[in-house]
């Protein structure tokens, strides 16, 4: 019996086949789904921010941020058997909701958020396959870590999979 | 100036938004009958500070539909303003200001829309005109932005913000009754000094 495991805002977690696992309503915020495509495991990180280091703060929400939450879902897939030579990502989200434009701050977080996404997988020599990036409207994901389908559905558009 | 935690802010900032929340309401509402010439009631409005995992649920689910609203602040305080309420609330305020001219179902095309943005103008000017009476600060808004999305989606733009400082968003919930139910959700997201602006403007002491 395989489930859908759900991450929210600010979240992470890992997940293994045949189970699926989902985050619903990205907008400015980036959807990270990372697998290793031999033993099929697989985790879902739903990061807010780009930077943890740029925040002067004592908070500790690791999974709020590309940096530390790419790193940690790495660590927690490593866990349970994940090999980090073989693992691969596929991302989506860090779109401009309201279609900010000039140098508006807000227009400028989601692409924040996936440049800090790209560059922390580069760092860890994890590729990415494919992404769904950008332009301006929500989207809910789903991550099935057996093939490494991530399924996409946005309002007022059928669903697709990247 | 020193530097300032949202925790630190919000517990008085918490009072300061009841405050606003009730007589910002009020201008709202009566803004709204105004425009939609009927008399609108409405409940107290409740401020609330939400984890981001609750805000979702709160709408009916991160999916629900809804039609947010975002203007920037600008004068005395920086910031930003959003305003966001169901997608069944939006379609029949569009159809009350429109006057049954719009098609039933056709309410989110451009006439429907440019409507909606007045109407989500008006009430968090509304709204902003109380804070700036209040405070006796200028409040200024931008032209407003609309989307019409999934709640999550567009409660990210305000989420991240807050983001920034915490991990809660502060709402306040109005529910007002027309003919229908309808639930409008305000979310003010000053810039972190504006905090301290505020505060001092209303004589409350920051711990």
């Amino acid at each position: 019996m395989s489930e859908i495991i759900k991450v929210g805002m600010a979240d992470l977690k890992t997940c293994v086949s045949p189970n699926g696992i989902t985050t619903l309503g990205l907008g400015s915020c980036v959807g990270i789904a990372i697998r290793d495509p031999v033993n099929k495991i697989g985790g879902l990180a739903h990061v807010m921010l780009p930077d943890s280091n740029a925040i002067k703060s004592s908070q500790m929400n690791i999974a709020k941020f590309a940096d530390t939450g790419i790193a940690e879902l790495v660590k927690q897939m490593e866990r349970l058997g994940a090999k980090r030579e073989r693992m691969v990502a596929k991302i989506a989200g860090g779109a401009n909701m309201f279609n900010f434009h000039g140098t508006s701050s807000f227009g400028q977080v989601g692409d924040r958020n996936v440049e800090a996404t790209k560059a922390k997988l580069s760092q860890l020599k994890i590729p990415i396959l494919a992404e769904d990036t950008g332009k301006n409207f929500g989207r809910t994901v789903i991550f099935y870590p057996e093939t490494g389908d991530y399924i996409i559905r946005a309002v007022g558009k059928p669903e697709y999979k990247i | 100036m020193s530097e300032m935690s949202l925790e630190q802010v919000t517990e008085n900032y918490y009072d300061v938004l009841k405050e606003l929340g009730n007589i910002g309401a009020g201008n709202a509402m009566t803004a709204l009958s105004q425009m939609l010439q009927c008399k609108v009631d409405m409940k107290v409005p409740q401020v609330r500070l939400l984890e981001f995992s609750e805000v979702g649920d709160m709408m009916g689910g991160e999916e629900q539909i809804m039609v947010g609203v975002f203007l920037g602040v600008d004068g005395d305080i920086t910031g930003s303003m959003m305003f966001m309420v169901e997608e069944e609330s939006a379609r029949h305020l569009i159809q009350k200001i429109t006057m049954g001219m719009l098609p039933p179902g056709s309410e989110f095309e451009e006439m429907g829309l440019s409507a909606m943005k007045e109407i989500g103008n008006i009430i968090t000017g509304a709204y902003l005109n109380s804070l700036s009476t209040l405070t006796n600060l200028k409040i200024i808004p931008t032209p407003p932005a609309l989307t019409v999305d999934m709640a999550g989606a567009i409660l990210s733009v305000p989420a991240i913000q807050f983001g920034i400082f915490g991990d809660n968003i502060l709402l306040i919930q109005s529910q007002f009754y027309d003919e229908i139910e309808l639930d409008g959700y305000f979310i003010l997201i000053p810039d972190l000094e504006s905090y301290s602006k505020i505060l001092g403007a209303l004589g409350i002491p920051l711990i």
